[in-house]
């Protein structure tokens, strides 16, 4: 038995929508760089699931640009979350909403 | 491998719940590592075993260490240390440690049975394959990533530092 393409497409959909809601409801930045992760992981498994579809390399080659995207993504962000905890002494989202000058 | 995709899913979507629900970020961490796993065991059960593999090494090897590495730098001070106590009791390991599990009994199917057709149509896509497109059609977006990931490790090195040129230019005036 054959599993339809739509199933892995609605799955990666479900993923996708967990991880929006989890940057929408969290307020902290490690919650919020969870959920982003998440996010780019259910879109690899969309382009993944198309690649197998059609029997194509290319959904697989765009999973690893993901993978490097979020690679990157990832130490920026922890890298601004370190800095963020040793100036303000917290990790809510909402104490980074001022800029100075 | 019908039954291997499904069940695999059911445990993405549910350790990617619980990493939403938990209120602890290394319990949340836990479950992040379970759902990376499951989706790994999605894209072998579709056929796409580069990508599976990438997304153990990559994903749920390296990336996540990098998120234990950043809560173990920012829990110091007395106030973590009686935190340390309560974040990892024996209990906590009872639910990444059945959805794992199952993941594991899944292996075991697969790997007993030895049938990797993938549930979808069309055929297995190699490393072979993906390597070809890789270096001839996409050769300039693998150099740009490339270029990226020198900026991200130069951004996180000027941003890891303790003080930054303006914090340190700050405190001379004052």
């Amino acid at each position: 038995m054959m599993v339809a393409t739509h199933h892995a497409l609605l799955l990666a959909a479900a993923l996708f929508a967990i991880g929006l809601l989890g940057v929408l409801v969290r307020r902290n930045i490690i919650y919020t760089l969870m959920c982003v992760e998440i996010m780019m992981n259910a879109a690899g498994l969309a382009f993944v699931a198309a690649g197998s579809r059609w029997a194509q390399p290319d959904g697989q080659a765009f999973f690893i640009f993901i993978l490097t995207v979020a690679a990157a993504e990832v130490a920026v962000g922890l890298a601004l979350v370190l800095q963020i905890h040793h100036r303000l002494h917290t990790l809510d989202n909402d104490s980074t909403s001022s800029m100075r000058g | 491998m019908t039954l291997v995709f499904y069940l695999a899913s059911f445990v993405a979507l549910v350790s990617t719940a619980l990493v939403v629900i938990s209120r602890n970020p290394v319990h949340s961490l836990l479950y992040l590592v379970v759902s990376l796993l499951a989706v790994a065991m999605a894209f072998f059960s579709l056929g796409a075993h580069f990508a599976a593999l990438l997304e153990v090494i990559v994903y749920a090897g390296a990336i996540m260490v990098l998120f234990v590495y950043m809560i173990m730098m920012l829990n110091l001070g007395q106030r973590a240390v009686d935190q340390e106590r309560n974040v990892l009791p024996a209990g906590i390991w009872i639910g990444p440690a059945i959805l794992a599990g199952l993941l594991a009994i899944e292996l075991g199917y697969v790997l007993i049975r030895g049938d990797v057709t993938p549930v979808v149509q069309g055929n297995v896509v190699g490393p072979k394959e993906v390597g070809i497109a890789l270096l001839d059609k996409y050769y300039l977006a693998v150099e740009v990533g490339s270029m990226l990931l020198l900026a991200g490790m130069v951004a996180a090195f000027h941003l890891g530092k303790r003080d930054l040129p303006d914090e340190a230019a700050e405190r001379g005036s004052r």
